[in-house]
C-alpha cells in the first residue's frame, strides 16, 4: 500500500535565483528526511514558480519499516548477578528497550573490555500519516535561504512571507502548523488571472489543476513556453532573438504564466556600442536583444510578461518608454565620456583605492596600473627573447589605459562593461586596434572554461593584472579562506592557470615562450619595489605557491584527472615550472589520466 | 489623472483602510523612511499605520532641470503598515487599481529588491514593483532599524509619485506633468531644480556644511542625553542631509565617506534606542492600557541586556493579543 505525497508552499514572490536554489535543494532534503524516517518511496520530484514550491513523493509507503536493532547496555558484571540472573540495572535496561529480561544477550563490544549485556529491540513501524506532520514541518523549516525574513508579529523566518501550505497524502490532508498557518488542500491560482482559492485533490492532479488556473508549475514546461514565445516573435518579426541561456534561466523564474511581447526603440540609439544597449536591456530590464539577418543588433527587444493583459500594445509601449529613458541615459554617458581622452579618465584612478592594506605607496589604482605596465612589459620582453612575437609597445600603451574606463560614466552605470568600453574609447580615439583589443582582453578569461585572450598582448596584460593582485594581496596576508573570496583572488589564480595551460595558438606564439610561473611571480614582486619588504615577499611567495598548487590540482581534477594523479603531477616544484613543462600534457601522459580528459583544444575558446 | 489627484487618491485609499494621513516632515530628508513617522514608529511593540507624501532631496541626482527623468528632489508617497498585514500585497494592488493601474491591463510584478540604508542602520527584504517594466514602488518588510530588530515587522510602501504620474498621464518629460488643470510640474519645480543644482554642485560652502555636520552631531548627542528624542532625531536628519550635500559637492573622499556614514548611523542608532526606552517609560501608549503595561513590564525585565532585548521582549509579551491590536487589512 502506498500513495503519493504533495507538499506545496505558497509564498509571496520569491527571488528568481532563490527559486532555482530551493528547487535544487528540496528533493535531496525530502529524500533524506524520508530515509531517516524509514519511509520507502518511488522517487521525489519538485515543481515551482516564484509563488510556490512543490515537492511530490511518488509511491510513499503507508507504514514505516519495522526496526530491529541490537542495543548495547551495561557490562555483564553490572547487568547480571553472581547467580546469572539479571540485576536491577539489567532489568531496567531490558524494560527500557521493551525486551523480556530473560532474553538479554551477552557479547563483546569492539574497543571495550569484557562482555556487555545486549537487547534485541524491535520497533514496529508507525503509520505514515502520523509521521508526516512533523516531517513536512521540518522540510519547510529546513530550506536554507541566503537571506530570510520575518513578517507580521511572527518570528518564523522564510525567504518571503508564506501564504498557504497544501499537504496531501493520497487524497487526505496532512495537517500541520507552520508559523500562523495550518496546512490544507487549498492552493491559489494565478495572482491576476485566477485569483481564487483552488482545491487540490491529490498529487496526481496537481499540475493539471494549476494549469487550469493559469499557473505552469513545472519549470521545464515554463522554459518550453518561454522558448516557444521567443520563436513565435522571431517568426512574426523576421528577426532573431540573441541567444542568452542565462537570461532564459532567470526569466523562467520571474512569472507563473510567461507571455512574450516585442517592443522597439529608436534607431538612433544604435550609434551607441551594441554591448551598451544589450547590457542596458538585459541587466536592468531582463529584455532579450534581437538581431537582423546579418547578425547586427536590431532596434527591437523581447520581454516576457507574467500575465495575460487586455492589450499587449499598452504594455509594450510602457516598456518602450522605460527603455528609451535608459538608453538616453546610456547615450548621455557615452557622449560625455568621449569629451575627454581615455588617459585623462585614467588619471582619476590616482585617488581610487585598489587595496588599502598595501600601504600608502602601493594602494592606489594608479599605482596598480603602473605595476601592471611594468610586469606586462617584462613578459613581452621575455616572449620576444624566447622567439615569440609580442609587441612591447602595444603592451605598454594598453597597460597604461587598461583600467581607465573604470572612471568613466558608463562603466559607473554598467560595471560589467569594464574593458569593453575601454576598448571602444581607445579605438575611437586612435589608440590602435592592438591596444584596444588588449584592453578588453585583459579581463579574460572571466571564468573556468570561458573565452581566453585572442592576442598575445592581451594575454600578457591579463597575466600581469592578476599577478599584481595576487602577489600584493598574498604578501599582506589577504588569502582566500573557505568559500570567502572578497577580492576575487581565486578567480585571479584560476585565470593565470588557464592562460598558462590552455592559451597559445601554436603558430602565432607558442605559449612555451611565456615565462614560467616562478619568473612571473618574480616580475610581479619586482614591480612592487620597496612597497613590500623581504618578509612579506617570502611569506607571500610561499603562500602563493601552495595556493597555486592546490588550485591547479583542483583544475586538473575538474577536467577528469584522478585526484591522486593530479597530486602526483602538481608538486610544489612542478607548479612553479608551468607552462614550460606544459604540465597539462604530462598529466595526460600520466597514469590514469588518459581517457576522460577533454584535451586542450576542446577547452580553448577565442572571442570571435 | 493630475499629480495632485494621484496624491489625493492614495491618501483617501489608505485612510479608508485605517491609516493616519500625516503630513511631510519639515526637515530635509533623502527619503520618506527618514520621517519620524517611519523611522521611529517602526521601533518597539506599538502598532502604527500611516500614509503621507514626502518631499525628498537627493542633491547628487540634480541635473539643472535638463534631464527629463532625474531630479535633485522629488515626491514619495509613503505608507507604513505595522504590523505588516497578511494581505498587504492585495491591499497594495487595490491601491494601484484606484489610481488607474489595473493588473488586467498592465504587467505588474514583484521583482526582488533587498533594501538597506547604511546611514539608518536599517534593512529589509521585499521587492521593487514593476508596472510594464517600470519601477513604481519599493515594497519592503523592515527587519531592522537603528540596529534594533523589528517586531512586529512594518511593511513600507514607497510610491514614486512622478514616475507613476508620468506613466498615467503619458508624459515623457517630468516637467510636462500636469500638477492640476492649469499648472505643470515644471512651472512649480523647474526653477528650484535649476537653482539647487547650482547651489549643490557649485555654490555650497563645504567648510560651512562640515561645521554644520559636526554641530548637528554634538547637538544630537547632547539632546538625547537629556531625553529629548524628537529634537535629537531632527539633528540626525539634518546631519544626514549635510552629508548628502557634501557628497554631491564632491567634498568627501571615498575613505572619508564610510566614516561619515558611520557617524550618521551612530546618531540614528542612539535615537532609536532612546526612542524605545522613552516609549517604554510611557507604557507604550499606542497599545491599549493593559497591553501597554504588559509590554512595559517585559521591557523592564529584559532591558538590562540592552534596548534590543527589551524591545523584543515587549513585543513577545503582547504578540498573543495581536488580534486585539489595531491593524490594517
Amino acid at each position: 500500500m502506498s500513495a503519493d505525497l504533495l507538499l506545496e508552499i505558497g509564498c509571496e514572490e520569491i527571488p528568481a535565483k532563490f527559486v532555482t536554489r530551493a528547487l535544487a535543494e528540496l528533493p535531496e532534503m525530502m529524500a533524506a528526511r524520508l530515509t531517516e524516517a524509514r519511509l520507502s518511496h518511488a522517487g521525489v520530484s519538485v515543481l515551482g514558480t516564484p509563488r510556490r514550491l512543490a515537492v511530490i513523493v511518488r509511491g510513499l509507503a503507508a507504514r514505516q519499516v519495522d526496526l530491529s536493532e541490537e542495543v548495547v547496555g551495561p557490562p555483564v558484571s553490572a547487568a547480571f548477578g553472581a547467580d546469572g540472573a539479571p540485576t536491577k540495572a539489567g532489568i531496567g535496561f531490558a524494560q527500557k528497550n521493551g525486551v523480556d529480561p530473560a532474553h538479554l544477550g551477552k557479547r563483546e563490544v569492539p574497543g571495550k573490555k569484557g562482555l556487555y549485556a545486549v537487547a534485541e529491540r524491535h520497533v514496529v513501524g508507525q503509520a505514515t500519516p502520523t509521521l508526516l506532520p512533523a516531517l513536512l514541518a521540518s522540510v519547510v523549516s529546513g530550506i536554507s535561504w541566503p537571506k530570510s525574513m520575518r513578517w507580521g508579529w511572527g518570528e518564523s523566518t522564510f525567504v518571503r512571507p508564506i501564504q498557504w501550505i497544501v499537504a496531501l497524502y493520497g487524497a487526505e490532508v496532512v495537517p500541520f502548523g507552520w508559523a500562523e498557518l495550518t496546512s490544507g488542500r487549498m492552493s491559489q491560482g494565478h495572482r491576476f488571472l485566477a485569483p481564487t482559492a483552488l482545491e487540490i485533490s491529490s498529487a496526481s492532479s496537481y499540475t493539471e489543476a494549476l494549469r487550469g488556473a493559469f499557473v505552469i508549475v513545472d519549470p521545464e514546461a515554463r522554459r518550453d513556453v518561454v522558448r516557444g514565445e521567443l520563436s513565435r516573435i522571431e517568426r512574426e518579426t523576421g528577426l532573431k532573438v540573441r541567444p542568452d541561456e542565462a537570461l532564459i534561466d532567470e526569466v523562467v523564474q520571474l512569472g507563473e504564466y510567461p507571455v512574450g511581447i516585442c517592443g522597439e526603440f529608436a534607431r538612433e540609439f544604435l550609434e551607441v556600442p551594441e554591448e551598451v544597449i544589450v547590457t542596458a536591456m538585459r541587466t536592468h530590464q531582463r529584455y532579450f536583444a534581437m538581431t537582423d539577418g546579418d547578425g547586427k543588433l536590431a532596434p527591437r527587444f523581447v520581454t516576457l510578461m507574467a500575465t495575460v493583459v487586455k492589450d499587449p500594445k499598452v504594455v509594450a509601449a510602457g516598456n518602450q518608454r522605460v527603455l528609451a529613458a535608459r538608453l538616453a541615459d546610456a547615450r548621455f554617458f557615452f557622449t560625455e565620456d568621449q569629451k575627454k581622452p581615455l588617459a585623462e579618465w585614467g588619471a582619476k584612478l590616482e585617488s581610487v583605492v585598489f587595496q588599502a592594506k598595501l600601504g600608502e605607496a602601493a594602494k592606489s589604482m594608479g599605482e596598480k596600473v603602473r605595476r601592471v605596465g611594468e610586469i606586462a612589459t617584462a613578459i613581452a620582453a621575455h616572449v620576444g627573447a624566447a622567439g615569440g612575437a609580442c609587441d612591447a609597445a602595444v603592451v605598454q600603451r594598453a597597460a597604461a589605459l587598461c583600467k581607465a574606463d573604470l572612471a568613466t560614466g558608463i562603466v559607473g552605470e554598467f560595471p560589467e562593461l569594464q574593458g569593453v568600453m575601454g576598448m571602444h574609447y581607445a579605438r575611437r580615439q586612435g589608440a590602435g586596434e592592438g591596444v584596444a583589443v588588449a584592453i578588453a582582453e585583459h579581463y579574460l578569461p572571466k571564468g573556468q572554461g570561458s573565452a581566453l585572450p585572442s592576442t598575445v598582448e592581451g594575454a600578457a596584460l591579463a597575466l600581469a593584472d592578476r599577478l599584481d593582485t595576487l602577489v600584493g594581496c598574498f604578501a599582506v596576508g589577504l588569502v582566500p579562506s573557505g568559500s570567502a573570496d572578497p577580492f576575487g583572488l581565486r578567480r585571479a589564480a584560476l585565470g593565470i592557470l588557464q592562460i598558462l595551460l590552455l592559451w597559445g595558438p601554436g603558430g602565432e606564439c607558442a605559449v612555451d615562450s611565456f615565462p614560467d610561473l616562478e619568473a612571473l611571480l618574480s616580475m610581479a614582486e619586482h614591480a612592487y619595489g620597496p612597497a613590500l619588504n623581504d618578509g612579506q615577499r617570502r611569506g607571500g611567495r610561499e603562500r602563493l605557491r601552495a595556493y597555486f598548487q592546490a588550485r591547479l590540482q583542483v583544475l586538473l581534477t575538474d577536467e577528469g584527472l584522478a585526484p591522486q594523479d593530479a597530486q602526483a603531477v602538481v608538486t610544489q616544484d612542478t607548479v612553479l615550472r608551468i607552462p614550460a613543462a606544459r604540465l597539462r600534457e604530462r598529466a595526460r601522459g600520466g597514469p590514469g589520466a588518459g581517457g576522460r580528459s577533454s584535451g586542450v583544444q576542446a577547452h580553448r575558446q577565442h572571442p570571435g | 489623472m493630475y499629480l495632485q489627484d494621484l496624491i489625493f487618491a492614495l491618501q483617501s485609499f489608505w485612510a479608508q483602510r485605517g491609516c493616519v494621513v500625516e503630513q511631510p516632515v519639515d526637515v530635509e530628508v533623502g527619503a520618506g523612511t527618514f520621517h519620524p513617522s517611519t523611522f521611529l514608529r517602526v521601533l518597539g511593540p506599538e502598532p502604527w499605520n500611516a500614509a503621507f507624501a514626502q518631499f525628498c532631496r537627493r542633491p547628487a541626482d540634480g541635473r539643472y532641470g535638463e534631464n527629463p527623468n532625474r531630479l535633485g528632489a522629488y515626491y514619495q508617497f509613503q505608507v507604513g503598515l505595522k504590523p505588516s498585514p497578511k494581505n498587504v500585497q492585495e491591499l497594495y494592488l487595490d491601491s494601484l487599481r484606484r489610481i488607474g493601474l489595473d493588473p488586467a491591463s498592465h504587467d505588474i510584478r514583484f521583482v526582488e529588491d533587498d533594501w538597506e540604508s547604511p546611514t539608518l542602520g536599517a534593512w529589509g527584504l521585499g521587492w521593487e514593483v514593476w508596472c510594464d517594466g517600470m519601477e513604481i514602488t519599493q515594497f519592503t518588510y523592515f527587519q531592522q532599524a537603528g540596529g534594533i530588530d523589528l517586531l512586529p515587522v512594518t511593511a513600507e510602501l514607497t510610491y514614486g509619485i512622478e514616475r507613476i504620474a508620468m506613466y498615467v498621464q503619458g508624459v515623457d518629460n517630468v516637467y510636462d506633468l500636469k500638477w492640476d488643470k492649469n499648472v505643470t510640474y515644471g512651472q512649480i519645480r523647474h526653477p528650484w531644480e535649476v537653482e539647487y543644482s547650482r547651489y549643490q554642485f557649485e555654490e555650497l560652502d563645504a567648510p560651512f556644511a562640515f561645521t554644520l555636520f559636526d554641530k548637528y552631531e554634538s547637538e544630537c548627542k547632547r539632546l538625547l542625553a537629556r531625553g529629548l528624542v524628537f529634537p535629537g532625531y531632527e539633528m540626525c536628519m539634518k546631519s544626514s542631509h549635510a552629508f548628502n550635500s557634501l557628497d554631491a559637492r564632491g567634498a568627501i573622499s571615498v575613505t572619508e565617506r564610510q566614516r561619515f556614514i558611520g557617524r550618521v548611523r551612530g546618531m540614528a542608532k542612539a535615537c532609536a534606542e532612546t526612542y524605545v526606552a522613552t516609549r517604554a517609560t510611557l507604557g507604550f501608549p499606542l497599545l491599549a492600557n493593559t497591553l501597554g503595561q504588559l509590554a512595559k513590564a517585559a521591557y523592564d525585565g529584559a532591558a538590562e541586556s540592552g534596548v534590543n532585548a527589551g524591545a523584543l521582549a515587549a513585543a513577545r509579551a503582547v504578540a498573543a493579543y495581536a488580534e486585539e491590536i489595531p491593524h490594517v487589512g
